[in-house]
């Protein structure tokens, strides 16, 4: 889009043109993309938005790739939900889900691959790849196979069964790497020097990481141009708590949102892979790296590129990052289940389970409208809860073996 | 004398070389002598308090120092000292 105008550092401010690069030659930070907020203000209007596609493409002008031709690459404008029965539950008043199980690939990734591809093939690449930690992995392969374009994906070897068949059935390359994403990622950031493809998640990374403001614009617009008192954000890399916050600002920015909105923003994570959660709780800036060991495999990244400036935004905005054990991961994807009919992935667990936790804490108040992102499936991660949930029972095919399983029934007269 | 890799980004730093060979007995010392043999490393490296910048990242044998001993971490003569740009990802 024309009104994206260049990339610039988040720690110097160095600017540089529109290109696949993500790191400062300075000072090696992070590159992100700019915007004439001015034109877009000028171009950008409620209406034109409601008369748009059903898709984060509908927020064009605030995304730094215009749609791709064809349509090719939808996702986003999935339901918000409101979620009465879990609020009752947790002692809250009015909170809501943003149901992102209900992309094409049934994850958030598939916004920011979307603007990602749209933007590799803008710079005439011809392969797609990433690191991933699963719900990428899905969503770049088969948005490469939809758009044409070859893919490598490269994921740790021991992920979830599940999530290596979702993405080999596209038909690119999946190459499982011997150690964590930690591991992965770094041999990526390698990879992208040596073989000219677009790595979603590295040398395309400014771009891909705005596709993640589209959850806050769809939020707000689907409370009639509001905003929520409080969100609460699942953390992996941290980029997409930073950019949700993000979103909901420039609303107000472009002249979408009367007032300067209100959000408080607070982060979860499991307490097996919980730097972030960590540096909160110390009180301190610097977020360390861990080794990660937990079933919410999807948020397993020991050094979150975006962890500094995650616990920024949970500071500035008077939100908390809880952290949450295995065991509460479950419980807090059968909740999910029970109260809403919503099955997320293990990281929906996460986010619950700390929902839960801030809520009985105090720090997720019932006076506040509450938005909770659920950001994949969870038949992505039936590993996790097997061990967990079955059949009620098994009984011969007779009625009167029914009736003895379940002695307590009676008739209706 | 320790090798240490070289990021694309601070080549122009070391004459086009991707390796140098550098005397210091921990990673803060190796790094100060990088400085010495090829002014302006010092300024890319670290920050105006004289810490290692948030978003470099130093490798030894492979292994992110913050899990060893940070800029203390001790260095020998077969040493291979990585700096790494910022990771990406998630």
């Amino acid at each position: 889009m024309a009104s994206h105008t260049a990339l610039r550092c988040r720690e110097c401010g160095r600017e540089y043109p529109i290109a696949p690069i993500y790191t400062c030659e300075w000072c090696f930070g992070p590159l992100e993309a700019t915007y004439d907020y001015d034109a877009i203000k000028g171009s950008i209007s409620r209406e034109a938005i409601a008369a748009g596609p059903a898709s984060i493409w509908r927020y064009g002008p605030l995304l730094p790739v215009s749609a791709p031709a064809g349509a090719a690459l939808n996702a986003g404008w999935t339901p918000l939900v409101r979620a009465d029965r879990l609020a009752a539950e947790l002692g809250l008043g009015e909170l809501w889900i943003k149901d992102d199980t209900r992309n094409p690939t049934n994850s958030f990734k598939d916004r920011v691959v979307a603007v990602a591809l749209g933007k590799a093939l803008d710079f005439g690449f011809k392969t797609a790849a990433c690191a991933s930690t699963g719900n990428l992995a899905n969503a770049v392969a088969a948005a490469a196979a939809r758009t044409g374009l070859e893919s490598f994906v490269f994921v740790p070897s021991d992920l979830e069964a599940g999530k290596i068949l979702t993405t080999a059935v596209y038909g690119g390359n999946v190459v499982a790497i011997d150690g964590n994403y930690d591991d992965v990622n770094r041999l990526c950031a390698e990879l992208a020097a040596e073989f000219p493809w677009a790595f979603v998640n590295v040398n395309v990374r400014p771009f891909y990481a705005e596709g993640s403001k589209t959850l806050a614009y769809e939020t707000a617009e689907q409370l009639g141009w509001e905003t929520p008192d409080h969100v609460v954000v699942p953390i992996a890399s941290g980029s997409l708590l930073t950019k949700i916050h993000k979103g909901f600002h420039e609303l107000h920015t472009v002249g979408l949102l009367d007032e300067e909105p209100v959000v408080r923003v607070s982060g979860a994570q499991a307490l097996g892979c919980s730097p972030v959660a960590t540096a909160f709780a110390d009180g301190v800036d610097d977020v360390h790296p861990v080794r990660p060991s937990t079933i919410a495999k999807s948020l397993a990244i020991g050094n979150p590129a975006d962890g500094y400036y995650a616990l920024d935004v949970i500071r500035k905005t008077g939100g908390a990052c809880g952290s949450v054990t295995d065991d509460e991961v479950v419980e807090g994807m059968r909740l999910l289940a029970r109260t809403e009919g919503i099955f997320g992935e293990t990281a929906a667990g996460v986010t619950i389970a700390t929902l839960a936790k801030l809520a009985r804490e105090g720090v997720v108040r019932r006076d506040e409208r509450v938005v909770a992102y659920v950001t994949g499936h969870g038949l992505k991660t039936l590993d996790a809860i097997a061990p967990h949930v079955s059949v009620t029972t098994t009984i011969p095919p007779r009625l009167d073996a029914f009736r003895a399983a379940f002695p307590e029934l009676t008739q209706e007269a | 004398m320790a090798t240490v890799r070289i990021p694309t980004q601070l080549r122009e730093l070391s004459g086009g070389a991707g390796e140098v060979t550098i005397d210091g007995g921990t990673v803060q010392a190796v790094l100060e002598a990088l400085e010495v043999a090829h002014p302006g490393f010092g300024e890319r490296l670290f920050d105006g308090d004289g810490k290692l910048r948030r978003f470099v990242n130093v490798f030894v044998d492979d292994e992110d120092i913050r899990f060893l001993g940070g800029v203390d971490t001790e260095v020998t003569e077969r040493t291979v000292v990585s700096i790494v740009p910022a990771v990406a990802g998630g």
